[in-house]
């Protein structure tokens, strides 16, 4: 009786909600409600039924479950909200219930697990795309078989990729499991255009065995679907191995890059004078001071503008470098000419005072930089693997310098004295090359291009007093190999012994892949002492 | 006919030089001793333990400053990475001195503590022989000179020097940091070799043990003192002044200047290694950071503010600095390195020869001024600086 009066007054509530047809919205089916008056595990079906059917009604109701509103009585789901009780399908008020009668359903964790799952899958069907796709990923966690058709509903109506490749990664990990072989097989497919870690393991466990010597059995029984596991696990050890040895590559060429900005000063300075100047690194960190300066003045002046502020940087870091290595040029270098290792250890001393006038000027601390938001962000390459874009950046301001530097050196009177003077000084005096001149000019570019180098090492590393020191050695082993005063050595020089160097690392680490890089470069002077690209010409001595 | 060794040895040096070195003799051996151990505390003639152990600490630089002016004052080859063979010599003793401690360590385990702390089982094979004392003073002295000839085979068969030079030396000493910071490396990594309880038996921190660490270092002092002046007296010495000024012709006239030049730096490479490992005991700690490159260009301006190319000098200089070093660190420490940054750019900019040179400039000023007919001074001071 009870069993058909409830029939009636569901009946009869359906026939008003049709007859109501203009409010009525599209209501839950009641069957879907059933699960609540049940035990939890239909509760949790029920919970599981109403995320895959998606719709306002269904987070209307899920919401009530949630904030403890939710009841039954004689297999009626009512919501109640104050003091009004509403019928749970159909969103109607119902008045032959009072709010207090009514016995709200308790949520425990396994409750509260299920709400969220549900919650997930529902904006999956409607979320904008970030929201998808952090749905996607919390509900491939925990992905079970009574998700599927939702997976499947949602890759129907799905459009972006990334997501795409969430659902059919979860779809297939659900399918693996499945009794059927043909739909194992199609999700061992599947998962061969998913490049991760976690489902490279998965599969791998698919084609091995288990249990110890004769009595292991294999963990896959069905052999076309461990072939076509092996298969997708090939494509992925393919990919991942791809991706990992791209980013290698572009990791050692960052390093190439930032190396090359660094060496480029050098390799001019130390071609026209012959003076390694060890406190090259210390202009590399005025730079770098000089852009975290210029961030402060416009975060205070110029808010509005201060994704601009490392374009802006570049001239004011070139300028202040230079000037300091004029007056280091002027004051110091200039006295020792003809006396390279006391101008060693007198550029030594100067970059001693540099770092100390810093650390009272700045303080000790490690300034951290804000990328401006177009240099955040990178490319993903999928196994882990992001190339950053302001390495990219910094990729392509080296071959910037590089080239107004080229252009510089070969194309204007100024680049063709320095060349004069790099090769020999006597003669280009001889022939009305001002020599000394030329010196201070090709010192405060060598120094400018090195405050450059500083901005670039801002946007990827931490701005601090001693910054410069690690680089003068790795700087100076690039205009040793490269040959001195050559541009397109210290290029293949720099990009080689960072993509070399990074390759070592991931092989024998940090440490032995620095001591092996310096035996290289120790056993490549006793073959070629010039450098890569030796200048032409006679040099009984020097 | 050739003179006898002894005599020329004897002759190297000039009576007022063997002079001085007694009266150093004097003080060092029985002056000290006595003013530490024997004169009560608080008289004014007592030395502390801080005092004896900060003196015997620069008497170990002066030899590594000598050891760097025999190699950069007189063959020109600057280094700028003898802080490796002065850290090397230094482990070398340090392992003797760890296995020294026994048992006394805080897990009281036979393996030095780091190990034990590393869980490793057992001694690394590099460390065998290592409880041996005599073994110990091999080692220091033969790992820096292995070292350094290999590295030197190879550095000078290719004629790489200059700056090449220098900074290829600074490289390899940053690179053995590297080295020795990691803590598989087996030596401690960061925090080194300390907490020494013995040397050969006797008590590290006893009064008695000390000075005779001090005499030793201020022994080890003067035989470099007489070794070196006895090198560049002799016509070793005088080839490789030559190769230092004009290396080509050198050649051309038919020496080699490889041999005199690898001989000359593993010689300066185990005097090094051997004031390492008197310092070690003396300061009670040896870590990777004494291979750090600022430390061995540090050894570099000691030779210079003394004078390069005097033995004396260097000596001079690397007092002069340590003292000043220990001075900034205690009262002011934010101004030593705006002090020692000016040190290197003042020396090299105005003292191109050094406390000594200066000396001798304004000597020879005074004796020009007192003899009525005035003749120009420099060139006498150069040959004298060149040839001293």
């Amino acid at each position: 009786m009870k069993f058909l009066s409830n029939f009636v007054f569901r009946l009869g509530l359906w026939c008003a909600a049709m007859a109501l047809a203009v409010s009525a919205h599209a209501a839950v089916h009641p069957d879907t409600l059933v699960g609540f008056a049940g035990d939890f595990s239909g509760r949790i079906a029920a919970i599981e039924a109403l995320g895959a059917e998606g719709g306002d009604d269904a987070r209307r109701i899920l919401d009530a479950l949630e904030a403890g509103n939710l009841g039954v009585i004689d297999n009626r789901v009512l919501i109640v909200e104050g003091d009004t009780v509403l019928d749970a399908a159909s969103g109607e008020a119902v008045t032959d219930i009072l709010a207090s009668e009514v016995d709200t359903l308790t949520v425990n964790n396994r409750i509260r697990r299920a709400l969220s799952s549900a919650r997930a899958a529902l904006i999956l069907i409607s979320g904008s795309q970030p929201e998808r796709l952090a749905a996607a990923n919390t509900l491939g966690e925990s992905a079970s078989p009574t998700l599927l058709p939702l997976f499947e509903r949602a890759l129907a109506a799905e459009e972006d990729a990334s997501v795409r490749a969430v659902l059919i990664r979860a779809a297939a990990r659900v399918n693996l499991t499945d009794p059927d072989p043909t739909l194992r097989r199609k999700a061992a497919q599947d998962l061969g255009s998913v490049t991760d870690p976690a489902v490279r393991n998965l599969l791998a466990a698919l084609v091995g065995k288990t249990g110890e010597g004769s009595a292991a059995t294999w963990a896959e029984p069905d052999a076309s679907v461990r072939e076509a596991a092996a298969e997708s696990l090939r494509a992925i050890d393919r990919r991942i191995t791809l991706a990992q040895s791209t980013g290698t590559i572009f990791t050692g060429l960052s390093l190439g890059s930032i190396l090359l900005l660094a060496a480029l000063g050098l390799a001019i300075t130390y071609g026209v004078m012959g003076v390694i100047n060890m406190a090259h690194g210390e202009l590399l960190m005025v730079g770098a001071y000089a852009t975290f300066v210029v961030q402060g003045l416009f975060r205070t002046y110029l808010p509005n503008w201060i994704d601009a502020y490392v374009i802006v940087a570049l001239p004011v870091a070139f300028t202040i470098a230079a000037l300091v290595g004029v007056v280091m040029e002027r004051l110091v270098l200039r006295h020792l000419y003809g006396r390279p290792l006391e101008s060693l250890l007198a550029t030594w001393g100067l970059s001693l005072v540099l770092i100390q006038a810093a650390r009272v000027i700045f303080g000790p601390q490690n300034l951290e930089l804000a990328n401006p938001t177009w240099m955040s962000g990178g490319i993903d390459l999928g196994a882990g693997v992001v190339l950053p874009f302001n390495r990219i950046v910094i990729i392509f301001f080296a071959g910037f310098v590089l080239l107004l530097l080229w252009m510089m050196m070969q194309k204007t009177r100024l680049g063709m004295f320095v060349r004069a003077v790099t090769q020999n000084r006597a003669m280009a005096g001889c022939v009305g090359v001002p020599t000394a001149r030329v010196d201070t000019l090709a010192f405060a570019i060598g120094s400018g291009v090195a405050g450059l180098g500083g901005v670039a090492l801002s946007q990827i590393a931490n701005v601090g007093p001693a910054m410069g020191q690690g680089y003068i050695v790795d700087a100076f082993m690039v205009v040793v190999l490269g040959g001195v005063g050559q541009l397109a050595g210290a290029v293949w020089a720099a990009l080689g012994l960072g993509v070399v160097s990074k390759f070592l690392e991931g092989w024998a680490g940090a440490v032995i892949a620095k001591i092996l890089v310096l035996l290289f470069i120790i056993i490549f002077i006793q073959k070629r002492p010039q450098g890569i690209f030796a200048l032409k010409g006679r040099f009984a001595d020097d | 006919m050739r003179t006898p060794l002894t005599l020329r040895l004897l002759q190297s040096t000039p009576r007022s030089g063997w002079l001085a070195l007694a009266i150093f003799a004097a003080v060092a051996w029985i002056g000290v001793p006595l003013a530490h151990l024997v004169v009560p505390e608080g008289h004014p003639l007592y030395l502390s333990a801080y005092t004896v152990s900060l003196v015997g600490k620069i008497l170990c630089y002066m030899v590594v400053a000598v050891a760097m002016d025999l190699i950069w004052g007189y063959a020109g080859i600057l280094s700028l990475g003898h802080g490796l063979f002065f850290a090397l010599g230094g482990y070398a003793f340090g392992m003797y001195l760890m296995r020294q401690i026994g048992r006394d360590g805080s897990y009281g385990a036979d393996l030095p503590d780091f190990m034990v702390f590393l869980d490793w089982k057992e001694l690394p094979w590099y460390w065998l022989g290592s409880d041996s004392f005599l073994w110990a003073i091999f080692l220091t002295m033969a790992l820096p000179g292995v070292v350094a000839f290999i590295f030197g085979y190879f550095a000078f068969r290719s004629r790489i020097k200059g700056v090449y030079f220098s900074i290829i030396t600074q490289a390899l000493t940053y690179a053995a940091m590297l080295l020795f910071f990691r803590n598989e490396t087996g030596f401690g990594g960061n925090n080194g070799f300390t907490d020494f309880k013995r040397i050969l038996g006797f008590d590290i921190t006893s009064g008695a043990t000390r000075v005779v660490l001090f005499a030793l270092s201020a022994t080890l002092l003067m035989l470099c003192l007489i070794l070196g002046r006895y090198l560049i007296r002799s016509r070793f010495g005088r080839v490789l002044a030559s190769i230092r000024d004009a290396e080509s012709r050198v050649m051309f006239i038919g020496y080699n200047p490889l041999h005199y030049k690898l001989f000359i730096w593993t010689l300066s490479a185990i005097l090094c290694g051997l004031a390492g490992a008197l310092y070690v005991p003396q300061v009670g700690i040896i870590n990777p950071s004494e291979m750090s490159p600022a430390n061995s260009i540090e050894i570099a301006v000691w030779v210079a503010v003394g004078g390069r190319g005097t033995l004396i000098g260097a000596v001079i200089g690397a007092g002069i600095v340590s003292l000043a070093k220990s001075f900034f660190t205690v009262t002011v420490p934010e101004y030593w390195p705006f002090f020692l940054g000016g040190i290197f750019i003042v020396v090299t900019l105005y003292l191109p020869n050094g406390v000594v040179g200066l000396w001798r400039r304004l000597w020879a000023q005074r004796k020009a001024t007192d003899a009525a007919p005035a003749e120009d001074p420099t060139p006498a001071a150069a040959i004298k600086g060149a040839t001293a």
